[in-house]
């Protein structure tokens, strides 16, 4: 180890350059944090401000006066929640029998599945917002839950992850115990997947929670939608004249998101680079 | 694709059964597997395969969403040839692509490789990377307004203090394309570095220390040996991202939303921020213009799959030497 001294004088410039970087990672949503603090006046001054200020509760007064924030919230909440419970219980259970059984035509759909991953979604807006008038869903929240219910990413995704975890001999012992399809599936299959879900889980949440193209034209009612959706109504009719209640909006609608991301970030890392390099 | 093995095998693993194992059991006997597959496939045939047939025979006509469809012909599709917006829509997304991905390729791979040789912290640098990719674009799109914004935005303040004059950042065709790019940069960074940190964490240490051996700087080492053997996954990466940037709506459509009290979808001054999808949007659900929309989604579409063969065969190419 004759070069320790050298190497350490790297690591630290490594660090220097990592922390840097961190810290542009990190530096809008402090720009929220201090716009979201202050007055408009303050935030019209020059030099701009640098530190917190003190008119959170006051721009926090001004949003809930301008926009159903709770009411969009718990909308956002009701999509995400139903659509990841949809999600993991359908495309666990497709993805179990693509994974461990064998059926005529069974090439076949799953190769069918794969190639709807090519569509993109125009191609589908107009149509799918005329199918939603015809059922009178337009300006629910169903528009947005129904159609999200199952994906073929995660019936792909759990595939690959259940024919790796679960071994057949384990299926074979619960065959001769004498449990049934649907026994295999929640006694046998789901418990050792438990990894994949929550993979599959926190990813459907938070696209659910983010999704902003879709909510945007299927409910049309301004006083029914979503956070995002809420979010930029707020940005398109006050942008301009109060940046403090729009940071404060924005910045309390990142909250659900983040203690969700907090929970499951190791377990996204992880996974998402094991998803690449497969 | 392999075989997924059945089920019902009393045989061991490694000996080959022929296929179907059970004769007698056709498609009413695996009842059960077709239920249990069918809500994605309902939903599928629902609101996928009909909608993309009913947007085809949709392109053919003229139709306002309401009254009745007037059969078009290819005239949509000509009109389409010849519309400069559209063109310059094109243009557009793929300005603002080239804008985002080039720096955010550089930055990914050079954030990674220091990842990797960095040992302390490795995690907190990972959560604190990838945060920006989670958030909500709609949120983020608002605080990136705030820091071009002309008057108080962050950015001019910064030029403003080291003597430079302001710029209209929302305001100028490529001021807009830059600080839309700017937010895509930011926001896809840290992902891509963790897919390329885990790409480096497969490459053979042995083969570091022979370069090292061999008397190679970091330098060298890295386009000896870690370009090379990372091929695939920037392959992979510049995959992605070209069939999302193609896509892109979300970004310039909240940062640009309040230029125009015509249509939330215009893209900005002149529509220098207007992409693809962007136009498809304004087209159809601002102009109620259901069947040239139609049209615009299969221009869009012909686009991607374009972009997708050229990336193909850049795929096919590095494979073959």
């Amino acid at each position: 180890m004759a070069s320790l001294k050298g190497s350490r004088r790297r690591g630290i410039g490594l660090h220097l350059v990592l922390i840097a970087g961190l810290l542009l990672s990190v530096l809008p949503f402090y720009w929220a944090v201090i716009m979201s603090t202050h007055s408009s006046t303050e935030i019209f001054s020059y030099p701009p401000k640098l530190l917190p200020g003190s008119h959170f509760l006051e721009n926090a007064r001004h949003l809930f006066d301008n926009v159903d924030f709770f009411g969009s919230m718990f909308n956002s909440l009701l999509v995400a929640c139903s659509v990841t419970v949809l999600v993991l219980f359908f495309d666990s259970l497709a993805a179990f029998v693509f994974a461990k059984f064998d059926f005529p035509g069974r090439r076949v759909l799953f190769a069918l599945m794969m190639a709807i991953f090519m569509v993109p979604a125009q191609l589908q807006a107009i149509p799918q917002f005329v199918i939603m008038a015809k059922l009178g869903w337009i300006g629910s929240m169903t528009a947005l839950i129904v159609p999200a219910a199952a994906n073929a990413f995660g019936i792909f995704w759990m595939r690959q992850y259940m024919r790796s975890a679960i071994h057949d001999e384990l299926i074979d012992a619960s065959k001769l115990d004498g449990a049934g399809f649907l026994r295999q599936y929640w006694h046998v299959a789901l418990p050792v997947v438990r990894p994949g879900l929550a993979f599959l889980g926190i990813f459907t949440f938070m696209g659910q929670w983010n999704d902003y193209a879709w909510p945007l034209i299927a409910l049309t009612n301004p006083d029914n939608v979503t956070l995002q959706v809420a979010l930029s109504q707020l940005n398109g009719v006050h942008g301009t004249t109060d940046y403090g209640m729009v940071m404060t909006g924005a910045l309390l609608a990142l909250v659900p998101l983040l203690i969700v991301f907090a929970i499951g970030a190791r377990q996204i890392i992880a996974d998402l680079g094991k998803g690449a390099i497969r | 694709m392999a075989t997924a093995p059945a089920l019902e095998t009393t045989t061991p693993p490694t000996v080959t059964r022929p296929l179907p194992a059970r004769p007698g059991k056709g498609v009413l006997g695996h009842w059960r597997l077709y239920a249990a597959i069918s809500p994605f496939y309902l939903l599928f045939l629902a609101f996928g395969l009909i909608p993309v047939g009913f947007s085809l025979y949709l392109s053919f006509h003229r139709w306002d969403g309401l009254g009745p469809m007037e059969f078009a012909g290819l005239s949509q599709y000509r009109y389409l040839l010849t519309d400069s917006q559209f063109w310059s829509s094109i243009g557009n997304t793929l300005v603002i692509w080239a804008l985002a991905t080039f720096p955010m390729i550089f930055l990914s791979m050079v954030t990674a490789v220091l990842l990797n040789s960095a040992v302390r912290f490795k995690n907190v640098y990972r959560f604190a990377y990838f945060l920006p990719n989670v958030t909500s674009i709609v949120a983020v799109a608002i605080i990136f307004g705030s820091v071009f914004s002309t008057n108080f935005g962050l950015v001019n303040a910064l030029l403003q203090a080291v003597g430079l004059d302001q710029v209209a950042w929302l305001n100028t065709p490529w001021g807009i394309k830059v600080a839309v790019a700017t937010l895509m940069t930011w926001q896809w960074t840290g992902y891509n570095a963790i897919i390329f940190l885990a790409g480096l964490q497969t490459i053979p240490g042995e083969l570091y220390e022979a370069s090292r051996m061999d008397g190679a700087g970091p330098v060298q080492t890295f386009f000896r040996i870690t370009l090379p053997l990372m091929r695939p996954v920037l392959l992979f990466v510049l995959v992605i991202s070209t069939v999302t940037g193609l896509q892109t709506f979300s970004e310039p459509q909240v940062l640009l939303q309040t230029t125009d009290n015509n249509s939330s979808f215009a893209g900005g001054p002149g529509h220098s921020g207007q992409t693809m999808v962007l136009y498809f949007f304004q087209q159809t659900f601002d102009n109620n213009d259901f069947g040239y929309g139609a049209a615009v989604a299969w221009g869009i579409f012909l686009v991607v799959i374009i972009f997708s063969i050229i990336n193909w065969r850049l795929v096919q190419r590095r494979g073959e030497d």
